[in-house]
């Protein structure tokens, strides 16, 4: 700790303090573009120039500058820096007007108008008129993706977007090319950018000369409703805010939560929203002659509950799918129960996951935050940088910062950092396991090794026993104690703790998803419920009577019998439980378009057609329901550790693995849900990256 | 200063000649495994002796051999004014030096001479495709202003007639002498011998400027650097050491240093 007087305050902060973070400890405002507090410092801006008495007689930069580098007074006074002294305040207002020179002052037409750290530090700190009188500099325009639209004259060149995407992301791609006022941000050649984390770079350009695509010239800040919510794109559950203005999504943005997404959001997440536009099914259809024919809510209802009756329990299934929410999932459960079928399931890629061995089973117990500790880490079947590309950024970010060693098991893949290629499956597996592999050693000898099983190795016929060889690899080499669970499950869904954690899975005797699939065609099962579910073969279905609740026009709205159009996650409020266990609660940012309802009062409505009304009559009662049955969906924010010696359990397990290779989760990163097929721009990143990856195949 | 852009002809592809890319893979041995890239300038420098300029394919020829992305090197090439982003003259590339000493000694007479003789613009390829030119900033050498450079080598002490002599022997494949031209003094030595400290003997004698032909940047580099071309430069013949072992040297050196210290105080 050193000591330091900030504006005549003193106060004492650690010795590897920047002059900025030791100003911020004692409550002064510094005015920053370049500097960002998870990027590398640049220093360029000099916006955050401040006195120092004991340093350079001249301003400093205190963002760079570090509070040992200041030398006491003659008699041992601590260092003193001025932040609000007439020698500051000038020479920010020369910065500003520096700054101000080449950007234009087209605020009026800038998307970046009303949230632009330029616009409201020239208000701050800047003077209210121009002495410039030659000519401002214009800069041609970038092609740099689909998703970021450049206005490179109003670029302040604090190179943040460099410094993310070559740090964070892990690809360098973007640069500043020349020198001086003839500096450009760009990419080779006007690449497109390859990352998946690509737009948080419009976040982070503190002026408009980064600006989302997709949201080009639509909706001005301040008349947006801002409404904080959860993302379901991937099993993270990243942070997130829906701006809307009336009904409509305009945009998606990060929110900080330091334990799951830090600040960033994957491009999924972020541009996902004109999917939630199109496609949509906002009225109740009914298959009449073959033909799908928009019906009233009670005709709908009326039909499906005849089928159910004449079905009976046993002959009914259901299987819920990969955004459905707890409360969602639980109604479904509960109308299950109530006809009396235990054929249900929310795996519908058939992930061999039993959470009856407890919750620690299928958990990604090490926490998203545990991974900046782990010091070895074992993909296995999993790449993180598709299946939840901000998780990969905080594996890189743990790479980058410490001598953490990656193994990987699967199908090889470039994720942004060094990764030993082990083999392609569980052969390699078996390998480490019993210890024969040369990376079991590395585990063995690393103090908190984590073991990463993905969806890839788990959702095939021998998943329960890839399961529980990596639970037994987990034990062996030590990373399964009171202080440190490093056996890691990586979902690709946001619904699936959340449905293994109220079980909805086979009950006694009842069928799962392959099960159902097997049962339909054979004319066993009757009448199927696709919560959401679409990433199915629909062929499979025989001659089932499917009844489609959900929200766009895809697969199983397309094999449907009955549709009952229901509410996306942006337009109800629900829980959704993190692959850590984490339960966060989504709230309703907009509303359903038409005559489409929450699912929950779709299933209520339903078992009152049924003659067996379900046991709550508002979200309310049904959240209240669900706590009494899982109490841990209380807590939001919270994870409820499992049980450390339930690895034991699933290592237990036992089985044979076959030798085939894993295959990835899903193909393409863009397309994983029916929101995503349903989007325009998610349409457009995909043929881009199918085309990156012919070329690099070449 | 010009904005910098790659030019927007560019060559089908760049290939380095065998011997250039063995010295390029020694420069990058002298840095440690995973640092290849600090041997950007050097490589770079060396493509561009080979073509006369930096081309686009160039880049990406480099940035595979160093193994750094590709943005990365366009951020080098664009920054450093010495690297020309297009194709410069077949036979020479003109540098007049347009800095205050050489203004003042007639300098802007040169550039009329190179828009004249050779293209109105800088960087611009004259008709025959033999002769560029651009205006630099000082190349040290104001004693003897104004002069040009072209590739390796000063002509120094010149005026309108010299210097459109000087381009008309290049044109014409003619050997011309490099340094002062037709002005009686060794290198920046007083004309006519020396003014001051007329007590002191001096019997040193500088090397005398051999003529060359000029005839392009390769060729220039090969006569400046003889033989030892691809053993780091004239003089040196040794081949580079690599970082690791300077390193190790160093450390021994000081772990030696150490014990010798230990011994003496016990």
């Amino acid at each position: 700790m050193t000591k330091i007087v900030v504006d005549g305050k003193e106060i004492e902060v650690p010795a590897d303090y920047t002059v900025m973070q030791a100003c911020e400890e004692a409550g002064a405002e510094i005015p920053r573009f370049c500097y960002h507090d998870r990027l590398s410092v640049a220093g360029n801006c000099r916006m955050c120039l401040v006195e120092v008495k004991g340093g350079p007689p001249k301003p400093v930069a205190s963002c760079a500058m570090g509070v040992k580098d200041l030398r006491p007074g003659p008699e041992g006074q601590p260092p003193q820096v001025f932040t609000k002294s007439p020698m500051v305040k000038k020479a920010r207002e020369g910065v500003m007007e520096f700054l101000l020179i080449n950007h234009p002052l087209d605020c009026p037409i800038c998307d970046q108008g009303g949230e632009c750290d330029l616009q409201d530090q020239a208000m701050a700190y800047g003077v209210d008129s121009s002495r410039y009188v030659e000519n401002k500099r214009a800069v041609e325009n970038k092609y740099i993706g689909p998703l970021v639209k450049t206005i490179m004259t109003r670029c302040i060149h604090c190179t943040r977007c460099v410094r993310f995407t070559t740090e964070v992301a892990g690809v360098s791609e973007l640069g500043l090319i020349g020198r001086g006022e003839d500096a450009e941000i760009t990419t080779y050649l006007e690449e497109a950018l390859s990352s998946e984390l690509q737009g948080n770079v419009i976040d982070l350009c503190p002026v408009g000369a980064l600006t989302s695509r997709p949201y080009e010239f639509n909706a001005r800040p301040w008349e947006l409703v801002k409404t904080e919510s959860v993302d379901v794109m991937d099993a993270l559950g990243s942070a997130i805010r829906v701006d809307t203005r009336g009904k409509e999504v305009m945009r998606i943005m990060p929110r900080l939560n330091e334990e799951v997404n830090e600040e960033w959001i994957s491009d999924k997440t972020r541009f996902i929203w004109d999917g939630l536009k199109t496609q949509r099914l906002d009225r109740p259809y009914v298959k009449q002659n073959g033909k799908l024919a928009a019906a009233s809510w009670s005709d709908a209802l009326k039909v499906v509950a005849e089928k159910v009756k004449a079905a009976g329990g046993s002959k009914t299934a259901a299987i819920a799918g990969d955004l459905a929410s707890v409360e969602d999932m639980f109604a479904l459960k509960a109308l299950m129960e109530s006809i009396g079928s235990a054929n249900m399931d929310c795996r519908q890629d058939g992930a061999q996951l039993d959470p009856s061995l407890g919750r620690t089973t299928y958990l990604f117990n090490s926490s998203v935050e545990g991974i900046e500790d782990a010091d070895a880490i074992l993909l296995v079947g999993a790449n993180p940088r598709v299946e939840a590309p901000v998780l990969n950024a905080r594996i890189r970010k743990a790479w980058r910062h410490g001598a953490v060693k990656v193994g990987m098991i699967g199908q090889p893949a470039d994720l942004t950092y060094d990764v030993d290629y082990l083999g392609a499956g569980a052969d390699t597996l078996a390998d480490i396991v019993s210890g024969k592999h040369a990376f079991a050693e590395v585990l063995k000898t690393a103090s908190r090794p984590m073991i990463i099983v993905g969806e890839g190795a788990i959702a095939r016929e021998d998943g329960a026993a890839i399961l529980s060889n990596a639970a037994k690899l987990a034990e062996s080499v030590g990373a399964v104690s009171d202080e440190w669970n490093g056996f890691n499950v990586l979902h690709t869904a946001a619904s699936r703790v959340g449905g293994l954690d109220i079980g909805l899975v086979p009950g006694e005797g009842g069928l799962n998803t392959g099960g159902i699939q097997d049962a339909a065609a054979k004319g066993d099962v009757d009448v199927v419920f696709l919560l959401g579910a679409d990433e199915l073969d629909m062929a499979s279905f025989g001659d089932a009577f499917v009844v489609y609740i959900g929200t766009h026009g895809d697969r199983g709205a397309h094999r449907a019998d009955a549709i009952l159009p229901a509410a996306a996650y942006t337009e109800k409020p629900g829980t959704y439980v993190n692959l850590e266990g984490r339960v966060q609660l989504a709230n309703r940012a907009a509303f359903p378009p038409g005559d489409a309802r929450e699912d929950w009062a779709i299933i209520r409505a339903l078992s009152g057609a049924l003659g067996q009304p379900l046991a709550f009559n508002s979200f309310a009662q049904l959240r209240s329901a669900l706590t009494t049955a899982v109490p841990h969906m209380a807590n939001s924010g919270c994870i409820a550790t499992g049980v450390a010696s339930d690895v034991s359990k699933l290592s237990a397990v036992g089985g044979t693995m076959s030798g085939s290779g894993f295959a990835q989760a899903f193909s393409d990163f863009y397309l994983t849900n029916p929101i995503a097929r349903a989007s325009a721009v998610m349409a457009e990143c995909s043929a881009l990256a199918m085309q990156r990856r012919a070329e690099a195949a070449e | 200063m010009s904005v910098r852009r790659l030019h927007h002809e560019q060559p089908e592809s760049f290939e380095f000649t065998p011997e250039n890319l063995a010295w390029a893979k020694k420069v990058i041995e002298r840095y440690p495994e995973g640092r290849q890239a600090s041997a950007v300038v050097p490589v770079m420098w060396r493509a561009q002796e080979q073509v006369g300029w930096v081309t686009e394919p160039a880049i990406r020829v480099i940035s595979e051999l160093l193994d750094m992305p590709r943005i990365r090197v366009l951020e080098v090439a664009t920054f450093y004014t010495m690297f020309q982003l297009q194709p410069v003259g077949k036979k020479a590339h003109i540098q007049v030096c347009g800095t205050t000493p050489c203004q003042l000694r007639g300098s802007e007479e040169l550039v009329k001479v190179c828009k004249s003789k050779i293209s109105e613009t800088p960087h611009t390829l004259s008709e025959d495709g033999n002769f560029s030119w651009e205006e630099v900033e000082c190349l040290g050498a104001c004693v003897n202003a104004p002069m040009v450079q072209i590739f390796k080598d000063f002509y120094e002490d010149l005026d309108v007639e010299k210097f459109e002599k000087l381009l008309d022997d290049i044109a014409g494949g003619k050997p011309v002498l490099p340094g002062p031209q037709g002005v009686d003094r060794i290198f920046a030595a007083p004309e006519g011998g020396p003014t001051t400290l007329l007590s002191i003997e001096d019997t040193t004698k500088g090397a005398p400027q051999e003529a060359v032909v000029v005839e392009g940047s390769d060729a220039a580099s090969r006569h400046h650097a003889g033989d030892a071309l691809n053993t780091g430069g004239a003089g040196y013949t040794g081949i580079p050491r690599p970082a690791e072992a300077g390193f190790a040297e160093f450390i021994e050196r000081h772990r030696k240093a150490e014990e010798a210290k230990a011994k003496g105080e016990g």
